[in-house]
């Protein structure tokens, strides 16, 4: 049974200025899935993610049209961003932790939304760091700066910060390529774990790694999604040219 | 862009083609070993089929090297799954050769009971369908692979017709038993290269379409 549909892309269409990175995107992201983004740099798939939490508002002259639904709700229309950016939480390609405590990285977004609690505090960073499987790893330094963890543990502080305000949806941009193989299966088990209650949406260089951790992968190329699929089978008999000829490195 | 591994795979079609050219030869090799009675051809039977052998291990490491080294997928993990189950067919039917040459080594001094017409039939199809499967895996022939499936039914034909001339041989004379049990086996080898023939077929089937062929 197909799981219910979480997010709906429909009919997108991004401008920077004039140059036009994403063209005519549908697509319907399901819940309780992993779901890939392959291609090319420069292809799109990373404007998109960003595009489902509105992280291109950010930016000068982008222009977009079509909509992308959370629950059925446009979230460019009639929602607003910080509720937005609770629900559809972002991890980025290079670890960023605040220059803080463990603690207060992870007690961050919670304390930001209104929590002040200590002992409701000390739960959730204690439940967040247990979720990114770290908990018994730092949780006798939570007071120690998380700039003295490894690359790696710094990657899986940044996912526990995003688990800590609940999401919903967890955007992931490359979030293993600068880290070692170990905490790179490290973080791949975890989403495996973790992806019964999230739905999560992940953007990668590494092919192996799509067909590891993803249920669905979309091959994007000029701005356009080419293929979106099954990943078994996208990646052992891609309906597309084009698709078997980057996956097959003949090109990219 | 992807040098290397497209000379990997090239080494790979050479490979097949010359594990399937061993077999044809062990194939032919086996049956003049029983029309002319000649026992040096058996014993060469035996060396091709050790060369069979090693030749399936070196196609299996370079597979799994492939495997591991370039972790391929969609088309080019199709082509290297299949190699690796082409290999295990083609083993086995240099097998079905040396049984063939062994049987025929008990029987350099005997003198047949029939002529022997449908057997080198049989022979030269099963050849004709090893060549015509890897030559279909090497140049991705779908059509190919498929005449080649449509050509088991020739086989299996001629082996009814085997098996009928000795049943009537048998009927005439008992004491034609014990040959015509021998030349059934042969027979019987010959069909099960071609059934060996026919699974090779369907593997570069679905290497070319990622789909097996319905039974």
């Amino acid at each position: 049974m197909e799981n219910k549909e979480k997010m709906k892309i429909e009919n997108i269409n991004l401008y920077y200025g004039e140059f036009q990175a994403l063209k005519n995107i549908n697509m319907n992201i399901n819940e309780n899935e992993i779901t890939a983004f392959i291609g090319p740099s420069g292809c799109g798939k990373s404007t998109l993610l960003k595009s489902l939490n509105r992280m291109n508002d950010l930016v000068e002259g982008v222009k977009i049209d079509g909509k992308i639904l959370l629950d059925d709700v446009d979230i460019y229309k009639d929602m607003d961003a910080t509720v937005l950016r609770k629900r559809v939480g972002m991890v980025f390609q290079k670890p960023n932790p605040f220059p803080m405590s463990i603690y207060d990285n992870v007690a961050y977004g919670p304390r930001t939304h209104g929590i002040k609690q200590k002992s409701r505090l000390d739960e959730i960073v204690e439940q967040s760091l247990r979720s990114a499987a770290m908990w018994d790893e730092v949780k006798d330094r939570l007071k120690k700066s998380a700039l003295g963890m490894s690359g790696g543990q710094q990657q899986r502080l940044c996912i526990a910060r995003a688990f800590s305000v609940n999401p919903e949806v967890i955007l992931l941009d490359e979030p293993t390529s600068a880290l070692d193989p170990i905490s790179t299966m490290k973080i791949e088990d975890l989403l495996v774990e973790i992806k019964d209650n999230y739905t999560i949406i992940i953007v990668t260089h590494n092919m192996q790694q799509a067909t590891r951790v993803s249920d669905k992968t979309a091959f994007f190329l000029h701005g356009e999604v080419v293929e979106f699929n099954e990943t078994e089978k996208l990646f052992s008999l891609p309906k597309n040219k084009k698709t078997e000829d980057y996956i097959t490195g003949r090109f990219g | 862009m992807r040098n290397k591994f497209d000379h990997e795979l090239e080494n790979l079609n050479l490979e097949l083609i010359k594990m399937g050219s061993l077999i044809e030869n062990a194939i032919e090799l086996s049956t003049r070993s029983l029309l002319e009675q000649n026992l040096e051809l058996v014993g060469k039977v035996n060396e091709l089929e050790i060369e069979i052998d090693e030749m399936e291990k070196t196609i299996e490491s370079h597979c799994l090297k492939l495997l591991l080294q370039q972790q391929p997928v969609a088309s080019d993990l199709r082509i290297i799954s299949t190699a690796l189950k082409m290999i295990t067919d083609m083993e086995r039917i240099g097998d079905n050769a040396e049984d063939i040459a062994e049987i025929a080594r008990f029987m350099v001094n005997q003198k047949f009971i029939k002529d022997l017409v449908h057997i080198p039939q049989m022979a030269e199809a099963t050849i004709s369908m090893v060549t015509r499967s890897v030559d279909a895996f090497v140049n991705k022939d779908r059509k190919l692979a498929e005449e080649v499936c449509k050509d088991d039914d020739i086989v299996d034909n001629l082996f009814q017709v085997v098996k009928e001339e000795l049943i009537e041989k048998i009927q005439e004379n008992t004491e034609n038993g014990e040959q015509a049990i021998d030349l059934i086996m042969i027979a019987k080898y010959f069909e099960r290269i071609g059934d060996h023939a026919e699974n090779i077929a369907e593997w570069v089937i679905f290497s070319i379409t990622g789909e097996h062929k319905p039974k």
